[in-house]
């Protein structure tokens, strides 16, 4: 494999196989310490939704399922797009490299619109925790107490938050990428960051895999 | 053991391959970054030590004459937030990591040179943050700010702190990152799993901690933050928040913690004595998977920090049993460094003196762990000077001791030079008489009970409390020791050849300072580690 007109082999590797086995080992590697990352809100999550589950299905249901349900179809439909634009680096065609990457790369912004337009939703609602934090339960039988629909709330826009920090991370790196493919610089044997960041996009897809159901889904019958 | 070979002109290494300010600041090569990381963390660690002196001065009477309770309380958590985010974790790690596992495993570098960089640039990065917050006044909360103190009543400068540690987290952890990936992509032709080096399987075991724990600790800082600034409420009881969830996140990486620290210097002290025994380590295998052991049980034991926190009795029966296996890896590799030694020859130079104190004090502060992990007697000395003397045991003692034995060990590859061999023989035992007359006393204070975290205690703890300051003052003098004479033989030690020691192991096998690209051609390895009986045969190339 050393005879690749690629030159970028770094110094202190033997040959690319070594290169890229490192590269793809120290992603595995980061997502790893997502997992734990993301790990302490989830058991945050968990902790506080055992102890007031119904608060938990009360608040969530004021968030807007068909919206989540939405975003998250769009989402899926961004790591097909992203996984296409891995394949396309890999057959080398650097054309549909670069739509697939702006593909995603819209789909991304799609679902952060539409995430921002939840948030002002809650944030009209005064369902944002903090001082103007106001909430009365749906079902006025059972009456829950809005300390405790609160944490629902701070766990909400913590959770999402994380996860759409990650997503404009993304779009960012995204738009590194299609500068760099706009210059020619990946090869069916050299594009291991299209390969790397399709890794990192599909992680943060699943997280709100996970985010999804336990935020939007968790009380339908009372919907 | 000084010999200084005459050489004709001076030979190309990664010391004087590039001159100038910038070509260290934005170098990729690991062995000056970590000299990098040798300076700003030796400043950190007399700055922590600064308030050491400043906590044991207050504490020679039993009146609060020096500083209130207020200063007190920010001066002992200075201390500890300096010596453990700043000082311990990246000590041996990032220092003798950094040099050492390349050159161990014959590689060029570590797997990734710019994230290296990048990492002691967030090390730098957090530090200043934490430095900004001592300078506006400090912070009170004890290094574990636990809420609710920490996020409704501290008035002091919690959040800055917390950022600080936050971003220096992810320096570890990109560190962590470095060494595993290195580990397992990036050695030598021949260099199997089970010919690496103890010190690099300690380091294995060490970067998987890093990379588990420290994100949740990250996450947790995080959301204390957002408590403190925005109240959220997740920890705030009022909000039907719960303040002991942030003692099961804070301890989930900060028990796994102490074995970040514990782990290199175990790695460390393997290397010395199987040197200076000129022998194989008994049990390889077991001194490899100990490690591994160690970081795994770390991760199930954080509860035995919450016996008195309102833990069901039964979680803390769970844990208690748990922080007991513990002992068993800890004690594999106690057993089998004393029967290293058993029937050698042992040549007593000062890495050697630094790694028996090493046997000696961990297994004091080992054993003390026990008793803090018993649920009866931990409800007697829980936040009492007991488990201040434990820890310190462990830390001090074991860590420290490490990463001096470790430093006097490879300085001669890291530098080139040779030190004093009668000022280290004599800073080692000044230090190890020093450090037990400083913490053995403490024991002793929290068995009376004798509480932490006061400025003030009654008369009849003085005497101990005078034995501890006074030993302070003798371990303080010791570590200046080290200091002085490592400074004066960077221009006037003599030379040092490529393998002062006699050393078997890939980092001897190359001249001292190593040249940048670390071997003049890559190394196959053709046998196993520590081959002592057989060194002439190993080769390189």
């Amino acid at each position: 494999m050393a005879s690749h007109a690629v030159t970028d082999l770094r110094h202190h590797f033997e040959n690319h196989d070594q290169q890229k086995d490192a590269s793809t080992l120290g992603m595995w590697i980061f997502l790893v310490t997502e997992i734990m990352f993301f790990g302490g809100l989830f058991l945050a999550y968990i902790a506080y939704r055992t102890a007031y589950p119904d608060a938990f299905g009360a608040a969530s249901n004021t968030l807007n399922i068909p919206l989540g349900a939405v975003n998250t179809a769009v989402l899926i439909c961004s790591s097909l797009t992203m996984a296409m634009a891995v394949h396309s680096a890999a057959i080398g065609k650097n054309k549909l490299l670069i739509t697939f990457l702006i593909a995603t790369l819209v789909l991304g912004g799609v679902f952060l619109g539409v995430k921002a337009y939840e948030y002002h939703d809650k944030f009209v609602e005064h369902h944002v925790p903090g001082p103007n934090f106001d909430f009365k339960s749906e079902d006025a039988k059972h009456p829950v107490d809005p300390h405790n629909a609160s944490l629902y709330f701070a766990l909400y826009f913590a959770m999402t938050g994380l996860h759409a920090s990650h997503m404009i991370i993304g779009a960012v790196i995204i738009v590194v990428l299609i500068r760099m493919a706009a210059k020619n610089r990946f090869t069916p044997e050299w594009h291991t960051p299209i390969e790397l960041f399709g890794l990192y996009w599909h992680f943060v897809d699943i997280v709100w895999i996970f985010l999804f159901p336990l935020l939007y889904l968790i009380d339908p019958k009372n919907k | 053991m000084i010999t200084a070979t005459p050489t004709q002109h001076e030979p190309k290494n990664y010391i004087n391959s590039d001159y100038g300010i910038k070509s260290w600041l934005l170098t990729q090569d690991h062995k000056r970054i970590a000299i990098l990381y040798l300076i700003v963390v030796t400043a950190f660690f007399f700055l922590g030590g600064l308030f050491a002196v400043l906590i044991r001065i207050e504490l020679a009477t039993p009146a609060g004459d020096l500083v209130d309770s207020n200063v007190y309380n920010k001066l002992f958590t200075m201390h500890g937030i300096i010596m453990v985010f700043f000082f311990l974790i990246p000590s041996i790690p990032a220092i003798l990591g950094n040099f050492l596992i390349p050159l161990m495993i014959g590689a060029k570098d570590l797997a990734f040179p710019k994230i290296n960089l990048l990492s002691w640039y967030i090390y730098v990065a957090g530090g200043v943050f934490t430095l900004y917050a001592l300078m506006r006044g400090g912070v009170d909360t004890g290094w574990t700010f636990y809420t609710p103190f920490s996020t409704s009543y501290s008035n002091s400068y919690v959040i800055a702190t917390g950022l600080g540690i936050f971003i220096n987290g992810f320096s570890a952890i990109l560190t962590g990152l470095n060494f595993i990936v290195t580990i397992h992509r990036m050695r030598a032709p021949g260099m199997t799993w089970f010919r690496l080096p103890l010190f690099v399987w300690a380091h294995y075991a060490t970067s998987m901690i890093q990379v588990l724990g420290t994100p949740v600790i990250a996450v947790t800082l995080l959301l204390l933050i957002l408590e403190r600034g925005l109240h959220i409420g997740i920890f705030d009881p009022a909000l039907g928040g719960d303040p002991v969830l942030y003692q099961h996140l804070f301890w989930f990486y900060s028990h796994p913690a102490v074995y970040i620290m514990i782990l290199p210097a175990m790695g460390v002290v393997s290397e010395i004595i199987s040197c200076f025994c000129k022998k194989a380590p008994f049990g390889y295998s077991f001194i490899a998977f100990s490690s591994i052991a160690i970081a795994v049980f770390g991760f199930l034991v954080w509860g035995h920090h919450l016996f008195v926190s309102s833990q069901s009795v039964y979680a803390g029966m769970v844990f208690s049993m748990l922080s007991y296996l513990v002992a068993i890896p800890s004690a594999i590799k106690v057993f089998n460094w004393t029967s290293t030694m058993y029937k050698a020859s042992v040549e007593m130079s000062t890495p050697m003196l630094y790694a028996i104190g090493f046997i000696g004090l961990f297994t004091i502060g080992g054993l003390t762990g026990l008793f803090v992990a018993a649920l009866g007697i931990d409800v007697h000395v829980t936040d009492t000077y007991f488990v201040v003397a434990h820890f310190h045991y462990i830390m001090v003692g074991g860590a420290i001791m490490g990463f001096l034995g470790g430093i006097h060990f490879w300085w001669p590859k890291i530098t080139g030079r040779m030190y004093a061999d009668t000022w280290s023989k004599l800073s080692a035992i000044i230090i190890f008489v020093g450090f037990n007359l400083t913490f053995f006393p403490q024991f002793i204070l929290g068995y009376l009970g004798m509480p932490r975290r006061y400025h003030v205690y009654p008369p009849e703890f003085q005497v101990f409390n005078v034995l501890s300051s006074a030993g302070a003052s003798i371990l303080g003098f010791g570590y200046l020791l080290p200091f002085c004479y490592l400074l004066y033989s960077l221009k006037f030690g003599p030379k040092a050849p490529a393998n002062p020691w006699g050393a078997v192991g890939l980092e001897w096998q190359t001249s001292s300072p190593p040249i940048s690209e670390n071997f003049e051609v890559t190394p196959v390895v053709t046998q196993d580690a520590y081959q002592y009986s057989t060194r002439e045969e190993v080769k390189v190339g």
